[in-house]
């Protein structure tokens, strides 16, 4: 009877355990959970979002950096590019009051839209005009300049290397030891078939 | 398979010959040994009736358009028009105009194909109130 009052209290506790396990693992999961405004969103959902060559549109860049909430790839996604004209969702989905009644009044005759309000309209649906998306920037000189940098740097711990760490160099390179090495070789007849001692002309004493 | 390849290389010659300044080169430049080659005017009127669709839906411009313009083409007035007027019935001018822009954009190096296709679509832009890219000033940066 006792081993079986420890049995009961032993998996009494064993499920107690479980469920703190659990709700802690669920509270875990949840605070992983994409939607919620205090997570970041991973490095390259980021990297989609913050677009770097869109110098024109100062609020909208500004809008991009303030970004807390993931985006959702499940859902089509807006994208400028010049090969895909029209593209799967409109840039602006969230439309204010103003926006909301331009959008009645396009229902209407396009001839009784003012400049203005087509320009509005076309901003609403797109980001970047075509000649907006096809400008160049000049990030290949941040990149060309950061590659030199780099390139300096190394240079700089090759000399500090060559001052600092390499050894003495050996005695044979110094003074006459080259020469009288040389004159060695040339004695013992090394490589006389092709090699240094057939450049060299035994009777006159110089190289061939 | 030497006929073959003449019939190929003449094929080649004619497409080349027929360009014209809209230059919607035809579909024939496929390597059939059989089987039926495509015309210009049929391929054009494949797209004019595309979008020709009186219920068409924004899905379907979308794709169409993107379709349209991943072909090695400009497209012909006629099949921008039906395009256009597609707009027209989605109540879409933003479309309307990123349309005129895409066919700007496809004629690449070859300045004179736009004012072209401008001069002929005129009559449709006034109808229906389609503004150019250069009215609105969207041409520029």
């Amino acid at each position: 009877m006792f081993h079986l009052a420890a049995g009961r209290v032993g998996s009494l506790a064993a499920k107690r355990a479980t469920a703190a396990l659990s709700t802690s693992s669920a509270r875990m999961m949840a605070s992983h959970g994409h939607g919620t405004g205090d997570t970041h969103p991973p490095f390259h959902q980021q990297q989609l979002l913050v677009s770097a060559l869109d110098k024109l549109r100062q609020d909208d860049r500004k809008r991009f950096r303030q970004v807390s909430t993931a985006v959702d790839m499940s859902k089509p996604l807006y994208t400028d590019s010049v090969d895909v004209p029209l593209p799967d969702r409109p840039y602006k989905e969230v439309l204010t009051d103003a926006d909301k009644s331009l959008k009645q009044k396009e229902k209407g005759p396009w001839n009784q839209l003012s400049k203005e309000e087509k320009l509005a309209l076309y901003r609403l649906k797109f980001l970047k005009t075509y000649p907006e998306m096809r400008h160049s920037t000049p990030e290949w000189k941040t990149v060309l300049g950061v590659a030199f940098f780099f390139l300096g740097l190394t240079g700089f711990v090759v000399w500090w290397q060559k001052v600092y760490v390499f050894p003495k160099r050996p005695r044979t390179f110094e003074g006459d030891w080259p020469e009288k090495q040389l004159k060695r070789m040339l004695d013992m007849r090394i490589n006389p078939v092709q090699g240094i001692s057939s450049k060299w002309d035994y009777e006159k004493g110089q190289w061939k | 398979m030497f006929r073959a390849v003449f019939r190929l290389s003449a094929a080649g010659a004619r497409s080349l010959a027929r360009s014209r300044p809209c230059s919607s080169a035809p579909l024939a430049s496929r390597c059939y040994s059989h089987g039926k080659v495509e015309t210009e005017e049929e391929f054009d009127a494949r797209w004019v009736t595309y979008f020709s669709k009186p219920d068409i839906d924004a899905w379907e411009l979308r794709k169409g358009m993107n379709t349209l313009m991943c072909y090695d083409l400009v497209p012909e007035p006629k099949i921008l028009d039906s395009a256009l007027r597609a707009c027209r019935r989605l109540n879409d001018l933003a479309s309307a105009v990123r349309i005129l822009e895409a066919v700007k954009d496809k004629a690449g190096p070859h300045k004179d194909i736009y004012p072209y296709l401008i001069q002929e679509l005129k009559p449709t832009l006034t109808e229906l109130g389609i503004s150019t890219p250069e009215d609105l000033g969207i041409d520029k940066l």
